[in-house]
């Protein structure tokens, strides 16, 4: 028993350090797409506060937009565009219906909220697009589809092209995006907003702007998930499983901190394949995925309450 | 006029704590008692019995579980269809293995497995607060359903991996299983209902209760003038998951009759915890008012298209209902955060002192 658990795991990592390789790289590729989603929680939350757990729809519903609309006869990258209208309009509408009556309520009540809206747009999804699984629209978006075949220590390693992709327009992303909120005046605007609603207000920010402005990039952030996603496992519903994944990744990076999610997305998405593998399948029975990542986040916070790099919390009676 | 409190004078505190300090209050509790007991018995159909009664009041049962813990106590929940899991799986197990053991009896022993799995997973509030709290209650619904579907000894190895309930005797009648009879399973639940109904409004009115107000209002304030959180928090935790292990055994029992693991998958958590949050944190009179509304309301959607004869297919009058359950949760947390409980508050001031403003 003991051998099972502690010792040969690691032999058997070290017997085929190929395999080990694309465990790893499977992880991360699927753990760029957890701190993906968990970006968007982590900007909505910076700014206004709300725990929006309706991010995980938003990838879905901006995916079967595009899928749906390329049906429609729209060529791609119009269609993309279009898309991208769609969100600023799904935006522009919760900002307006729900967040702007429901200002200065407890944290609750706008988490609940935000349930409400993915339940919304669950059942409008399912109305316009039906609930089948559909094919990402990969090539027609220009995104290669082929493999790149390695061979370390005479292994066999398979990158697919389009996990590399993936990979490079989520760094790019991550990149620009940390370009924005510290180089633009927008940006700050939103850093000013998630520090000090009341200071950020009394200096002209505007917060219904703001608040539109942060919907509409986290609605950027989840068409590109929800392609990259897509692309590896089709579009459908049980896509918003995976938003699921983005909460322990936001409890080990932190809820406010943008580097967290990310290091925090890449270390739950490798970490949970290499115990899925190693340790879940020969002897949990598998499909530990289900529950790993959360009962790791638990751990570390036992130790970090406030996440890896979250604000440190400071209490005052 | 019907709620004027004129008249009703309080000469000592233990009248003005009373349980009913407005007499009206009293009669309109007996008088939905008596529909409960006797009216709707006697006028419900089928039907009626297994889509609304015996669901509403198993779902205001769990709501009130639920309630405890985050409306009370203040710690917020993401789980608890989880621990529904382990009260309905602790009750088969007890059936199976002891047959001869009063059916009621193993469902209020049930709760018990549940506060212990309760407690365990409640001990990383007295470290973790608010949504970090939240999600790592997540941890507990992911790695329960998980274990319902792996550890093959709750489920007595049977080879569908679902729990079946036998059909259970008490006092020479069938009150669970196939051959049991709808009104006398909504009698079992009435009375445990209505028992744990009144335990969970004594215990929050209670030294206990107030605890738990104080760490939900100012945990810190709570600790200065000498409670003991970590008390505090797992009793909170201890009662809510006993309340919401009963449920679920309940649950399945005396509703479902069967239950694969994923029965108690994150959207039943949802489920209660919009009951929680529609009919009111912090009120017991809520979880009801919560249960009619979500669990009446898919009812009333479904059958109304039929009724009006339009036809729509069955399954976008199920995405209707989704839509429509989505948008009234924004709807009734706009108009009323707090809930439908104080909507019914409201109303009662404005009843009493109706028809004259002041």
């Amino acid at each position: 028993m003991l051998n099972d658990i502690f010792i040969k795991p690691f032999v058997d990592m070290f017997a085929a350090p190929d395999f080990l390789l694309q465990v790893l790289w499977e992880g991360l590729v699927s753990g760029i797409l957890y701190a993906l989603i968990a970006l968007g929680f982590v900007l909505i939350y910076r700014s206004s506060r709300i725990f929006n757990f309706a991010q995980g729809i938003m990838v879905v519903f901006a995916a079967l937009t595009l899928v749906g609309l390329h049906a429609m006869g729209v060529p791609a990258w119009v269609a993309v565009v279009l898309t991208l209208a769609v969100m600023f309009g799904l935006a522009v509408t919760i900002e307006r219906v729900v967040l702007r009556p429901l200002v200065g309520q407890p944290d609750i009540i706008l988490f609940m909220a935000t349930i409400g809206i993915t339940l919304f747009l669950i059942g409008l999804g399912e109305i316009i697009f039906g609930g089948e699984n559909k094919v990402m629209i990969t090539e027609q978006l220009g995104i290669p589809t082929g493999s790149v075949v390695l061979e370390p220590w005479g292994g066999l390693l398979i990158l697919e092209q389009k996990d590399i992709t993936a990979v490079i327009v989520a760094a790019l992303l991550v990149v620009g995006l940390l370009l924005f909120l510290n180089k633009t005046r927008m940006g700050r605007a939103i850093r000013a907003l998630g520090d000090d609603h009341q200071a950020a207000l009394s200096v002209g920010i505007s917060l219904q702007t703001i608040w539109v402005l942060v919907w509409f990039i986290a609605g950027i952030i989840a068409l590109v998930t929800g392609v990259a996603w897509g692309a590896r496992a089709g579009v459908s519903f049980a896509l918003e499983v995976i938003a699921y994944k983005a909460l322990p990744v936001l409890m080990l990076g932190g809820l406010e901190s943008i580097t967290g999610a990310i290091i925090g997305g890449l270390m739950i998405g490798m970490l949970e394949k290499l115990f899925e593998i190693y340790w879940g399948q020969p002897l949990l029975g598998g499909n530990t995925e289900t529950w790993f990542a959360f009962v790791l986040a638990l751990i570390v916070l036992l130790f970090r309450p406030q996440g890896l790099f979250g604000e440190k919390i400071i209490e005052r009676v | 006029m019907l709620y004027r409190t004129a008249g009703q004078f309080k000469t000592s505190y233990e009248a003005d704590q009373a349980l009913f300090p407005v007499r009206q209050d009293a009669i309109l509790l007996g008088v939905i008692l008596a529909f409960a007991w006797v009216i709707f018995p006697l006028t419900a159909s089928e039907f009626t019995f297994q889509t609304l009664l015996i669901p509403i009041l198993i779902y205001a049962l769990a709501a009130m579980g639920l309630n405890i813990l985050t409306g009370y106590a203040g710690q917020l929940s993401l789980g608890t269809a989880a621990f529904m899991g382990v009260g309905a799986y602790a009750c088969y197990k007890m059936v199976t293995i002891m047959p001869w053991m009063n059916p009621v009896v193993a469902i209020m022993l049930s709760g018990v497995f549940s506060a212990g799995v309760g407690v365990a997973f409640g001990i990383p509030s007295l470290r973790i607060k608010g949504f970090y709290l939240a999600i790592a209650t997540l941890a507990a619904q992911f790695f329960l359903v998980w274990l319902f579907e792996k550890w093959a000894w709750l489920y007595n190895y049977n080879a569908s991996g679902a729990i079946q309930v036998p059909n259970l005797e008490m006092f020479g009648v069938y009150v669970a299983g196939p051959q049991a009879d709808s009104m006398v399973q909504y009698y079992v639940v009435l009375a445990i209902v209505s028992v744990m109904t009144m335990l969970c409004i004594n215990l929050t009115r209670g030294n206990l209760g107030r605890t738990w107000k104080a760490t939900r209002d100012v945990d810190i304030a709570a600790e200065l003038i000498g409670i003991n959180l970590m008390k505090s928090k797992l009793t909170a935790f201890m009662v809510s998951s006993y309340v919401v292990g009963v449920a679920g055994a309940l649950f399945v029992f005396m509703w479902r009759g069967a239950a694969e693991p994923n029965l108690f998958d994150i959207p039943l958590s949802f489920r209660i915890l919009f009951i929680a949050i529609i009919g009111g944190l912090g009120s017991i009179l809520g979880n009801y008012l919560g249960a009619i509304l979500i669990v009446g309301l898919p009812v009333v959607l479904g059958t109304l298209p039929a009724a009006l004869g339009i036809p729509i297919a069955s399954s976008t009058v199920e995405h209707i209902n989704v839509m429509m359950v989505g948008g009234l949760i924004v709807f009734f947390l706009i108009i009323e955060p707090h809930g439908l409980a104080q909507l019914w508050r409201l109303i009662r001031e404005k009843l009493i002192i109706w028809p004259f403003p002041h």
